[in-house]
């Protein structure tokens, strides 16, 4: 059995909703979807339990009718995983995971400023990466956000 | 997030330690550092929301800009992800070439960190000695692929320029000069009492920190957390190349300096290697135009640590989305941690340690908004009078002093 085939055990024993949205892509790489009540559980797990101690960044994705947000997650052993969350645009709003990885604070803050997601737990702080006299209702890369329109 | 009473200085937003913008509001009890406040994001270029514009093609050169210093590792980190979207097997001499050229980015990058390094710490007949040895790998990347930086060697499926068995030869000979002088500098780093001095203790992060903070690259593997992209989660040809993954355990300043300069001399092991194994065969396979649905994501080992790339596409010519993290982002939130409780003096060189690159860190959005404030064109009084006035917000405000200054001047 390879790494990756181990790690889909363990996480399939542990949360028996993942079997069908676990997949390994290639050598090194899974991907996981999950719902927004399941999100928590699973990244502790991943985060504590499997060692995935390194979170790569966070990437946010407007598709366009929901926002998604991945979770890459490394292990030393260098496999990576990306956990998928989607949420809905009208209320896109996730718990921090700054008491995970304190370094996600400047993660979130990109998701907050670029895609509008509000993040529950966020510590107060600068923005980033936009200016302080950015308009709060624009979001530069949501889909309807059109560059040259005001250029 | 400081008692008022605190001294706060501001350093920055134009260039705190190198010639890049970022925003620094130190608050100081003397020379010691309560708490730093950082402020990202004067470099955003909107390069993100760009590419997605662009085709895939466009994307390779513009990505190529997201860094003048690692370009070549952002344009095969972006280049990597899409090839495995389109599921194209890259020929093997294509990924010795690239695996080449990182590594000579590699010693580019490291010696001017070096130079910078020297510099901050007033050494800067080590900022002569090795920016004069720069020279040598800079004149073979320019022989190489045309360019000092930004070398265009990428394509989607291979890379667009051959080494020829003269300037491998050519290569070959600049890396002699290169080694020996590499080995007087680990001299230096390793016996020269002023460094030693000067850079032990300072900007400390502990293992745990590290981990905790998901610091990357040299500053990573300095607090002897062996993390390595190369040796973890290998790309291009680097699975085929033995290297050792340096490491050192003094967690500061120092650590990080010997770090570097013994990683150089793992770069010319890995290009001998490379070179000597260079297999025969194409640059290219045809890529098409096209990208089919799908998604992936890419590490690197820039010189700075991780780079990660994500790319999604959606059957177009142009990728639905690019997410670029660069090394510097990772590294940025563990300098508050390193400065806090030190002395004011030794800013600049904790911040230089960390090699940081805010255009990297801060590529991806930011076009003019017409109801967006800034919005405008002024005119030099008029931006004078506002940085007079920004300063002021600050807490700023020399009113007074130009005041007395003038009159001194009429009397």
């Amino acid at each position: 059995m390879t790494q990756e085939e181990k790690i889909k055990e363990s996480l399939v024993n542990k949360f028996n909703y993942l079997s069908v949205s676990i997949k390994i892509v290639r050598p090194r790489r899974i991907s996981i979807e999950v719902s927004l009540d399941n999100f928590e559980p699973v990244f502790a797990y991943l985060a504590r339990d499997l060692q995935f101690s390194h979170l790569c960044t966070i990437t946010g994705l407007d598709e366009p009718e929901k926002l998604s947000f991945i979770y890459h997650l490394a292990a030393d052993s260098g496999v990576l995983i990306n956990l998928k969350i989607a949420l809905p645009k009208s209320s896109p709003t996730l718990k921090t995971v700054t008491p995970y990885f304190p370094g996600a604070e400047i993660y979130e803050r990109e998701l907050v400023d670029l895609f509008g997601a509000k993040i529950e737990g966020l510590p107060s702080g600068h923005r980033y990466p936009l200016t302080d006299d950015w308009p709060v209702d624009q979001f530069p890369l949501r889909k309807e956000w059109k560059a040259d329109k005001n250029a | 997030m400081h008692d008022s009473k605190d001294f706060k200085i501001p350093i920055g937003p134009q260039h705190p330690a190198l010639k890049e913008p970022e925003g620094f509001s130190v608050a100081l009890k003397g020379e010691k550092i309560l708490g730093v406040d950082i402020r990202l994001g004067y470099n955003h270029r909107g390069i993100e929301k760009a590419a997605e514009e662009r085709t895939y093609v466009q994307d390779i050169y513009l990505i190529e800009r997201v860094c003048g210093i690692c370009s070549h590792s952002h344009s095969t980190c972006f280049v990597q992800a899409v090839e495995e979207i389109a599921g194209l097997a890259v020929p093997n001499r294509a990924l010795y070439i690239r695996t080449i050229i990182a590594e000579l980015e590699r010693i580019h990058s490291h010696l001017l960190w070096l130079g910078v390094a020297g510099h901050e710490i007033g050494f800067d007949t080590l900022l002569m000695y090795s920016w004069r040895d720069r020279e040598v790998v800079m004149d073979i990347l320019a022989a190489i692929t045309g360019n000092r930086v930004n070398y265009g060697m990428n394509t989607i499926g291979g890379v667009r320029r051959d080494i020829d068995a003269q300037q491998a030869e050519d290569i070959l000979k600049a890396l002699t000069i290169l080694e020996e002088r590499t080995k007087y500098y680990i001299e230096v780093a390793t016996q020269e009492t002023t460094i030693i001095k000067r850079l032990s203790g300072v900007g400390v992060l502990s293992r745990e920190d590290v981990l905790r903070l998901d610091a990357v690259g040299p500053t990573a593997r300095a607090s002897g957390v062996k993390r390595d992209v190369r040796a973890d989660d290998p790309y291009a040809a680097y699975a085929e190349l033995s290297f050792e993954v340096i490491t050192d355990d003094h967690a500061d300043v120092y650590g990080r300096t010997v770090v570097r300069v013994k990683e150089l001399m793992e770069s010319y092991k890995i290009i001998r290697q490379a070179l000597k194994n260079l297999p025969t065969g194409l640059l290219t396979v045809r890529a098409p135009r096209k990208i089919p649905v799908g998604e992936a994501i890419s590490r690197y080992e820039a010189p700075r640590g991780e780079d990660v790339h994500y790319v999604k596409s959606n059957g177009t010519e142009k990728p639905e989305r690019v997410k670029i993290r660069a090394p510097t982002l990772a590294n940025v939130q563990a300098v508050k941690h390193m400065l806090r409780d030190r002395y004011l003096a030794d800013m600049p060189i904790v911040v230089a340690a960390i090699d940081p690159c805010f255009s990297c860190t801060d590529r991806t959005v930011a076009l003019k908004e017409e109801d967006c404030a800034r919005a405008k064109v002024i005119n030099w009084q008029a931006l004078h009078a506002f940085s007079i006035e920004w300063y002021k917000q600050q807490g700023i405000d020399f009113t007074e002093l130009n005041k007395k200054l003038q009159d001194r001047l009429k009397g």
